[in-house]
């Protein structure tokens, strides 16, 4: 038989290659810091936990679970961002940019205004509601503009929205003075990850990760269009409404861990697709990876940028997004085309 | 015996608040080539999409081989009736080969690779379209013509019984236009495909159907062979022009050969 592709060999070297390049990043993630640790003591703290030692309790409290947000928040981004791109044929579809991580963190400040001693599961689900809240409002002011849902109207839509709601979030947190304890959603407070939050974090995200990999195929077919999609027999409507609810769980998880943190939903799926190519069922866990990877090792970035002192990941994220997106408009211009 | 393979009755179909055609009834019967014509913004390309369920209808009913088309299921549909529609747009990074595999997707399985029957219809499809030769290449490398042929390779590969085509030669030269029609018609006198297309130049029309659908305004105005169709009255009706016409020695099909505007009527 005649073989029709060329061996998908680039997806599989990555998917293989993952776990010792995710070991690699936590390895490099507990090893340096603000405080030097050295090998050994991380070997001690791991299999001898001491918990009157400061540099175990440093590990196992902070710069563990630090990585593993930071592996997960960018992997749930990530594929995000790839499902909204495929789905709408827009290149510059992501979770930032689209107003979901502002709904988000809008719904997280109302919350916090009123119930402030919610758990960590109402705080992810409020936060996915806050998700389908702006992307909601985004799509619906979208689809009633003329030709608001190309790519660069869409965008400022998106844009205009999500300042609002971020806006509106700060006057609220102002006037019920809670801005101390928001600070971190706009600033991204990766570092003060909570590990039970973690942990519910988790089944979650790998929900969301088999969901987004049984329809990746799906969103190849529905990446070629509509008209084509429904043409060829796929259930148009019921795919979008999956790959819908697999965004919003998955960034609302992603800000209720971390949040609000720019640009790793758009870009990360760009660079996936420019590595592997444009079939989702490589796209989709080929950018789990690379996002991962990618806002675990910004985050050990910015704890050097401004040393001894931390940057937010989500300023190391903008450095390299901004300039990445304006390469996109500027070379893709308004072709609606992901 | 020609038999009826899509049946449209009472259809109505709006964009909006604009409704395109309401209460549409026509039928297209199989094995034959059938073309709508008709003035832009008439409703032909809406028609095409109505029958391809690529748009819902408001009301009435689209029947494919007497069966309601309500009624089955979409897959179901894709395995007996392709569409090619208008400016389709790939992915430019999309290789030729890969995009005509998709035509495959109705009747695969979720998951699992391509088949040796799979394969053997791909290499058809490419094979009656004269792709095989920029198989390798990507999307973004194609010129008109040649991503016209890809496109019409894809609705192959899906293996219908029916293909539906909104406009194949729109942008295209005169020779690849040709080409397209060719095949086609070759599709049509080999294969027994029922092809159903809309097409803007009255003289190819005229030359590769059976059968001509004339639409304005959201109305059928009259159907038939090409000889009853192409004629001074008709064309006067539909596209307000006063048209001179004879018939082509070649092939004996009706020819517009020239054509002037009439006065605005109301």
């Amino acid at each position: 038989m005649k073989r029709l592709r060329k061996s998908p060999s680039v997806p599989f070297l990555i998917i293989c290659a993952s776990p010792f390049l995710i070991i690699l990043t936590v390895a490099l993630s507990i090893l340096y810091g603000t405080k030097g640790i050295d090998a050994s003591t991380i070997w001690q703290a791991i299999v001898h936990f001491d918990s009157t030692n400061v540099d175990h309790n440093i590990i196992m409290q902070s710069r563990l679970p630090r990585v593993l947000a930071a592996l997960l928040v960018g992997a749930f981004l990530a594929i995000s961002g790839a499902i909204m791109q495929g789905m709408t044929r827009n290149y510059l579809a992501s979770p930032s940019i689209m107003g979901v991580t502002d709904g988000s963190a809008f719904v997280i400040t109302i919350c916090m205004i009123f119930f402030p001693a919610m758990s960590n599961i109402h705080m992810i689900m409020f936060s996915m509601i806050g998700s389908a809240l702006g992307a909601g409002i985004v799509f619906g002011f979208g689809s009633i503009m003329r030709n608001g849902l190309s790519p660069v109207r869409l965008a400022i839509i998106g844009t205009v929205i999500g300042t609002f709601l971020s806006s509106l979030s700060s006057v609220l947190a102002t006037h019920f003075q809670i801005s101390q304890d928001l600070t971190f959603w706009y600033n991204a407070k990766i570092h003060k990850v909570d590990p039970d939050i973690l942990l519910l974090a988790l089944p979650i995200g790998l929900t969301g990760l088999v969901l987004a990999l049984i329809i990746s195929k799906s969103i190849t077919i529905l990446s070629l269009g509509d008209d084509i999609s429904i043409s060829l027999g796929q259930r148009t409507k019921w795919v979008k409404a999956i790959s819908i609810i697999i965004v919003i769980c998955l960034t609302g998880t992603a800000v209720a861990l971390v949040g609000k943190i720019g640009f790793v939903g758009l870009i990360i799926p760009h660079i996936t697709r420019f590595i592997v190519g444009i079939d989702y069922r490589f796209v989709i866990p080929c950018s789990a990876i690379i996002g991962g990877i990618f806002l675990a090792l910004s985050d050990v970035a910015s704890r050097f940028i401004n040393f001894p002192f931390e940057t937010p990941v989500g300023v190391v994220t903008a450095l390299i997004g901004v300039p990445f997106f304006l390469y996109l408009i500027r070379t893709r211009g308004g072709e609606r085309r992901a | 015996m020609v038999t009826t393979v899509i049946r449209a009755e009472r259809l109505t179909t709006k964009y909006e608040k604009f409704t395109v055609f309401s209460e549409l009834s026509t039928s297209i019967k199989k094995g034959q080539i059938t073309t709508i014509i008709g003035p832009n913004g008439c409703g032909k390309s809406t028609l095409l999409k109505t029958i391809s369920r690529i748009l819902k209808q408001q009301s009435g009913e689209v029947f494919l081989q007497e069966q309601d088309m309500k009624g089955i299921s979409t897959k179901a549909i894709a395995k007996q009736l392709a569409l090619l529609s208008q400016n389709p747009e790939a992915p430019l990074q999309l290789k030729v080969e890969e995009l005509i595999s998709y035509g495959r997707f109705p009747h695969r399985k979720n998951v699992g690779t391509l088949s040796s029957k799979d394969m053997e219809v791909i290499e058809w499809a490419m094979d009656i379209t004269k792709t095989t030769a920029f198989r390798n290449r990507e999307i973004a490398q194609l010129s008109g013509g040649q991503r016209q042929k890809v496109w019409l390779a894809m609705a192959l590969a899906q293996e219908t019984s029916i293909l539906l085509l909104d406009e194949p030669t729109t942008y295209l030269d005169l020779a690849h236009q040709l080409e397209v029609l060719q095949i086609v018609e070759r599709l049509n006198k080999e294969h027994h495909c029922t092809i159903v297309m809309v097409l803007h130049d009255i003289n190819h029309a005229a030359r590769f159907s059976d059968e001509l659908i004339a639409m304005k305004n959201g109305e059928i105005i009259t159907a038939g062979p090409p000889e009853k169709i192409i004629a001074k009255n008709v064309l006067k009706e539909v596209f307000n022009i006063d048209a001179r016409i004879m018939v082509d020695p070649e092939n004996g099909s009706p020819v517009c050969f020239g054509y002037d505007a009439l006065p605005e009527r109301e």
